[in-house]
Formats: structure tokens, C-alpha cells, sequence
């Protein structure tokens, strides 16, 4: 349901908005009338919205957010993209490639600011070649470069840029402040950007693009400069924009193993070239794989093997491969968990031999694997149209 | 709460949990390509005068405000305890005089205005948003130029004031206030753009500086040089022309034609009306190409 909230916000997502009757109406209506007769309207559509809201939960699912049909860019010396096809969902999408893959340049062309050389691009359902300022309405973009001027605070900036979007000064305070907050900003948001860390900065670099509410954000290579925990806390943030704000992501990076827990899409390029776009779905969440340590004993001075023969003889598959460079490494068993009576077995064999559990979690599968030529069976590659 | 967005099997990092406050979207209006204009327009407006950022920041664009006006004020305190029937001063004259402190504002403040954005490559930001270049050129443009009048304008204004206070010819000092008014506005736009396409070639703020002071003083003093040597080699002929070189003696030339204003050089005279109107077309040619320049100078900026 929708709870509007004092200054004329709408929690929840925007999406079954969209299809309500009256807030259509209320957002041809509010282009014409002041400010504050806005927010009474949108004071009144709350009671519709608590109609209206769940006949329309599944809406967002099966929209296409970028198409992109044999998109070509081609400078004087080289050819940036090349008849690229392209059919993105909502939620996050990787675009993965090396340095001068042609990443900058998509990003470039699906703002309407660069025209292709061939071929055409929508997004949000919008030409790029003709609605570009629209576009750019409804899109966020955090460059990869440095943006931000030292010597003003980032509440200072933040809100100037959501004004340069189009946001009235009243709601372009106060959703600096909320975004803000949801990208992890506190007191220091008060303080001159110089002095800034690069996580924060890249985070006020988030904040700018989210601040005007975007439907889809692209995101130029975030996890740029920041070192391993900065990197972890970027992409559990990304993931957020998604999950938790409804807006689609799509962001590039030269890595592709960082985008694995990040990203449900994944598009590869290469020499502006599309090399695959898959799902990552099938191996980032649905994997049966069990990962089981245990503590030793005085009588069973090698818990782990114990428990290996002892889970192998109630019938548990047990993996023969050892995972390496992550904690425990040796100590870990693999084993295949097709349900939950896998793991009340485990449960019940360590606690039989008297052993002490020290984790039992689901593995994931690494995205490499999508990409390798052997890849699993399960894996359900979308081809490119 | 609304279901329809698919929640993640796995969870996020706990790192990111402190965060959870819960996301509210934006139903409210968007204003549009019009609305970022003028909000670029008042926010570079204010800028240029140091509102909205740092106190440092104010102190030298209020400082030279204050030069530019107690002149007037010593002026208009004159006129009135002594009675005069017409100010010591044309209103037309004033920013010829105190064209020294109008060129150090705009060399310091055209950097501050255009070279930042260059330098921290905060402009890509401005691209990815509705607005077009011509909006960005016209808001930075149009706020030079208005910085600049409020600076040059406000003098005229408390002469005037200060004529009416001394009960002077109400009608004659209103033309003039006209005049002088009209003659600022042509020297703002003039000297903005100026201003602008030099700052806006480099990112570096103290280039934009020099290169501001050096164009403006340099010109004015290499002009005003020749025509001297001209008048002495009694070489009359070339004055009139040699106006065309500065910024100021630009200004000067128009308004000693068209506005009623003395020459600045009045032992020289001002140019014919034939030339005033060459004058005029120079005028509106720069101007024109100040903004031409700025356009191409962020057609490749952008991202």
C-alpha cells in the first residue's frame, strides 16, 4: 500500500503508480498547478493508492528498460560499437568489458547525448535520438571520474543537482537528505567534499544520481579506487537501489567477478562487440551446494573427516573439491543439498558425534563459470537478438 | 508496502543494514529544461557574488561591490550639502573611471564561474541532465552579464537617487540615468562574455585570472597609448578606428556617439556617427561571438 508522507512523497514503489488512473492524472495535473495544491492532491491519492496498489504488483516484471537494435558508433579511426543488440529487463545489469570496450560510449548514447552512427536504442521505452532530454529526466548517471567540487558540502551539491533535474527546491532538500541517508552520509554531509574519502565521494557521486528518483541508473565503473571492503559495501548498496528503491541499475565494470552477487544480468562486450548476455540467476542464487565446518574434538581429533565418512554413509553426496583462498580453507565440506532434510542431517550428525558446528551456508557459484566453454547444465544463456 | 519488487535470496552485507530506513519515492513534479536554467542562472548569480558558498568566498566580490559604490556616495553627499544644480560626474563616465575595479570582479569571478565546472568535471553532470548546452552557456552567460550590471548599475542608481535628493532637473537626470543604464548593460554583456571565453579555455583558475586582467588592461592601455601617439603625430584620422580594440574604448566609442556621453578622450573627440555605428556592429559581433565560442568550447565536454 501507499502511505503518503508529509511533503508529498509516496512510499513504495513508483511503479503501480504509474498504472494507477488517478495518479496519472495527478501528474498531468501537477505540471499546470502550484506546488501545494500538488501535495493536496497527493494527499487524496492516497486513499486510491490503497485501492489500486495491488492489482498491479507485477507490473514492473517483462518491461524492457534499454533496447538496443544493431547500435553502431563509429569514429573517424575506431569502431566503438558494433551492431550491437541488446534487450535489458529491470533490476541490475552488468556491463562488463575491457577498457575501451565501448562501455563509456553506450552510456554516452543511451543518455541522447552522443548520436549512433547505425542502428537505434530506447530507453524506458523512449528513442534516444529523439527524446533525449526525457531521457535524462528519468535516468541517473554517476560518471566514473571525479565530479565534485571541493569546497562545497555535499547536501549543498546534492540538492543543486536534483534542482538541475527538475525537482521543486522544497522536495529537492528533502530528498537530498533522504538519499543521503540511504547511501550512508550522516554529519559529514555538512562538511567541504575535499575533504572526503573516496568511498564517500563515490557515494555522494551515487547520491546525485539517485537523488532525483530516476527510473534506471547507469553507473560508470563504481567500484573504481576503492579498496576491498569499500568495493563490498558499493555493490551491497547497488543491490540496494534495486531491491530496495525499485530503480533498475546498470552498471559497468572491467571485472567481472565483482558483479556475480550484484548483478541478475550480465552482458559482455568486446571490441564494441556483444560476446554474451546471460542470466546470472541460475548460479548466483539457486545453488544446492552446502558449505559444512566443524570443530574437533578430544575423541575425534580430525572432526572433518569424521563427518565426512559419517554423512557419506547417510547417503550425502559430498564434493571432492577443496575451496581454496577463503577462510577454513581444508576444513570445509562440500556436499549437495537437494532439500531441507539435507541439513537436519547435518545438523543431527555433528550434533551425534558431539562435534561443534561452525558454519553451515550455501554456496554460491561463481560467475566465471557462465562464461567458461564447459559451463554447467543448468546454465540458460539468452541469446542476443 | 508494495510487493512487486523481488526480494533478494540472498542478504545484502550487514555492512549496509545501518542504512535501512526505508526508500520513499518521488510523485512530485518535474520542472523541467526551463526550470534547471533559471535555477543554474540564480545559483550562478549568487555565486558570483559569494551567496551560498564559503565566507572566504565573499569577501572579495562584496569588497569591490563597496568600491564600486562609495564613489558614488562621496559623489551624491557632495552634491547634496553643497547644492549643485548638475552632479560632478556623468553617469555615463562612472564605470569609464572605475573600469580598473570592474576587471579585477570579472577576472575573479568568470573563473570561479566556468572554471570550476571544467576543472572538477562537474559539467558531464549537467549533461546527463535535461538541460542542453545552450541552456548551460545561456544560465552562465546570462549570470556573468547580470553580476556584472549589478555591479555597474548600482552606482548609476544611488547617483540618481542622490540628483533627486539635491532636487535636481528631474526629467534631464532621468535621461541620463536612462543612458548610463543602457551603456552598463552593453558593457556587461560585452565584458561577461569576454570574461567567460577566456576563463572557459582553461581549467586552471589562475590562468582564467590572468588571462581576464591582461585582455582587458593590456588592450586599454596598448589602445589608449596609440591614440595618444596618433593625436601627437597629429595622425587624427586614425583615432576613430583605434577604438575598436578594447573592450572599453568600445563601450566609450558607442556611448559618446549614441548616448549622449563625452568622449573619453575629450581633447581627441569621439568617433563620427558613421564610425560609432561600426562601433555598435563590433559591439554585438563580440557578443555574438563570445556566445559562439562558448558553445564550442563545451560541444566536446560533454561526459
Amino acid at each position: 500500500m501507499n502511505v503518503t508522507m508529509p511533503g508529498g512523497y509516496v512510499k513504495g514503489s513508483s511503479a503501480d503508480l504509474w498504472k494507477s488512473p488517478a495518479a496519472d492524472l495527478g501528474e498531468r495535473l501537477s505540471s499546470r498547478l502550484p506546488y501545494w495544491l500538488v501535495l493536496l492532491w497527493s494527499e487524496k491519492d492516497r486513499a486510491v493508492g490503497l485501492t489500486t496498489a495491488v492489482a498491479h504488483t507485477t507490473t514492473v516484471e517483462g518491461v524492457t528498460v534499454i533496447a538496443t537494435e544493431s547500435l553502431s558508433k563509429r569514429f573517424p579511426r575506431v569502431t566503438a560499437l558494433d551492431r550491437l543488440s541488446l534487450d535489458i529487463g529491470p533490476g541490475v545489469t552488468g556491463l562488463v568489458g575491457a577498457n575501451g570496450a565501448g562501455k563509456s560510449t553506450m552510456i554516452k548514447i543511451l543518455l541522447g547525448l552522443s548520436p549512433a552512427t547505425e542502428g537505434r536504442a530506447e530507453v524506458l521505452g523512449l528513442d534516444v535520438q529523439t527524446s533525449g532530454a526525457e531521457i535524462r529526466e528519468r535516468v541517473g548517471y554517476m560518471p566514473e571520474h571525479d565530479c565534485l567540487p571541493p569546497d562545497v558540502s555535499a547536501t549543498e551539491f546534492v540538492v543543486h543537482m536534483a534542482r538541475m533535474s527538475g525537482l521543486p527546491p522544497t522536495a529537492a532538500r528533502e530528498r537530498t537528505a533522504d538519499t543521503l541517508r540511504h547511501v550512508g552520509l550522516y554529519e559529514e554531509r555538512y562538511r567541504p567534499m575535499g575533504g572526503y574519502s573516496t568511498g564517500m565521494k563515490q557515494r555522494v557521486k551515487l547520491a546525485q544520481a539517485l537523488v532525483h528518483d530516476p527510473k534506471l541508473v547507469l553507473l560508470d565503473e563504481p567500484t573504481n579506487g576503492l579498496d576491498p571492503v569499500g568495493r563490498d559495501e558499493m555493490l551491497g548498496l547497488i543491490r540496494r537501489v534495486w531491491t530496495d528503491f525499485g530503480i533498475s541499475v546498470l552498471v559497468t565494470s572491467h571485472l567481472l567477478g565483482e558483479l556475480e552477487r550484484t548483478c541478475d544480468h550480465v552482458v559482455v562486450i568486446d571490441g564494441g562487440k556483444l560476446l554474451r548476455s546471460s542470466s546470472t540467476s541460475d548460479f548466483t542464487r539457486t545453488t544446492t551446494t552446502l558449505a559444512v565446518e566443524v570443530t574437533d574434538s578430544d575423541t575425534h581429533p580430525d572432526g572433518t573427516a569424521v563427518l565426512r565418512a559419517a554423512l557419506a554413509e547417510a547417503g550425502v553426496t559430498i564434493h571432492a573439491g577443496v575451496e581454496e583462498g577463503l577462510p577454513g580453507a581444508g576444513h570445509i565440506l562440500l556436499l549437495e543439498a537437494p532439500g531441507e532434510e539435507t541439513y537436519d542431517l547435518v545438523r543431527d550428525t555433528v550434533a551425534g558425534l558431539g562435534l561443534g558446528l561452525v558454519r553451515m551456508e550455501q554456496r554460491r557459484h561463481h560467475i566465471a563459470e557462465v562464461f567458461r566453454p564447459e559451463a554447467s547444465p543448468q546454465h540458460e544463456e539468452v541469446p542476443a537478438r | 508496502m508494495s510487493t512487486q519488487i523481488p526480494q533478494p535470496s540472498q542478504a545484502a552485507p550487514d555492512t549496509t543494514r545501518i542504512h535501512n530506513i526505508g526508500y520513499r519515492a518521488y510523485d512530485g513534479p518535474r520542472l523541467g529544461r526551463a526550470y534547471a536554467r533559471r535555477s543554474l542562472f540564480s545559483q550562478s548569480l549568487r555565486g558570483a557574488y559569494g551567496l551560498g558558498r564559503s565566507a572566504k568566498s565573499k569577501v572579495l566580490p562584496m569588497l569591490l561591490f563597496g568600491v564600486m559604490c562609495i564613489p558614488a556616495l562621496i559623489f551624491v553627499a557632495v552634491a547634496v550639502v553643497t547644492k549643485q544644480s548638475k552632479l560632478s560626474i556623468e553617469y555615463t563616465q562612472y564605470a569609464l573611471y572605475l573600469q580598473v575595479v570592474i576587471s579585477i570582479y570579472l577576472a575573479a569571478q568568470a573563473p570561479q564561474s566556468v572554471s570550476r565546472d571544467l576543472r572538477f568535471r562537474t559539467v558531464p553532470l549537467y549533461f546527463s541532465r535535461p538541460i542542453e548546452r545552450a541552456d548551460y552557456v545561456l544560465a552562465k552567460f546570462g549570470a556573468m552579464a547580470s553580476a556584472l550590471f549589478i555591479l555597474t548599475a548600482t552606482p548609476l542608481l544611488i547617483l540618481w537617487i542622490g540628483s533627486l535628493l539635491a532636487k535636481m532637473d528631474f526629467a534631464e537626470q532621468t535621461k541620463m540615468f536612462g543612458q548610463g543604464l543602457v551603456s552598463v548593460a552593453l558593457l556587461s554583456v560585452l565584458f561577461g562574455g569576454i570574461g567567460l571565453v577566456l576563463a572557459a579555455l582553461t581549467p586552471r583558475r589562475g590562468f582564467g585570472v590572468a588571462a581576464v586582467i591582461a585582455v582587458l588592461t593590456v588592450s586599454y592601455g596598448a589602445v589608449s597609448t596609440l591614440m595618444g601617439i596618433a593625436f601627437a603625430t597629429d595622425n587624427t584620422g586614425a583615432i576613430q578606428w583605434l577604438g575598436l580594440f578594447s573592450p572599453m574604448t568600445l563601450i566609450d566609442g558607442v556611448q559618446s556617439t549614441f548616448l549622449g556621453a563625452p568622449p573619453g578622450f575629450p581633447e581627441l573627440g569621439g568617433p563620427s556617427t558613421g564610425a560609432g555605428v561600426i562601433y555598435v556592429l563590433v559591439v554585438l559581433a563580440l557578443i555574438a561571438a563570445s556566445y559562439g565560442i562558448l558553445m564550442r568550447r563545451y560541444r566536446k565536454v560533454g561526459l
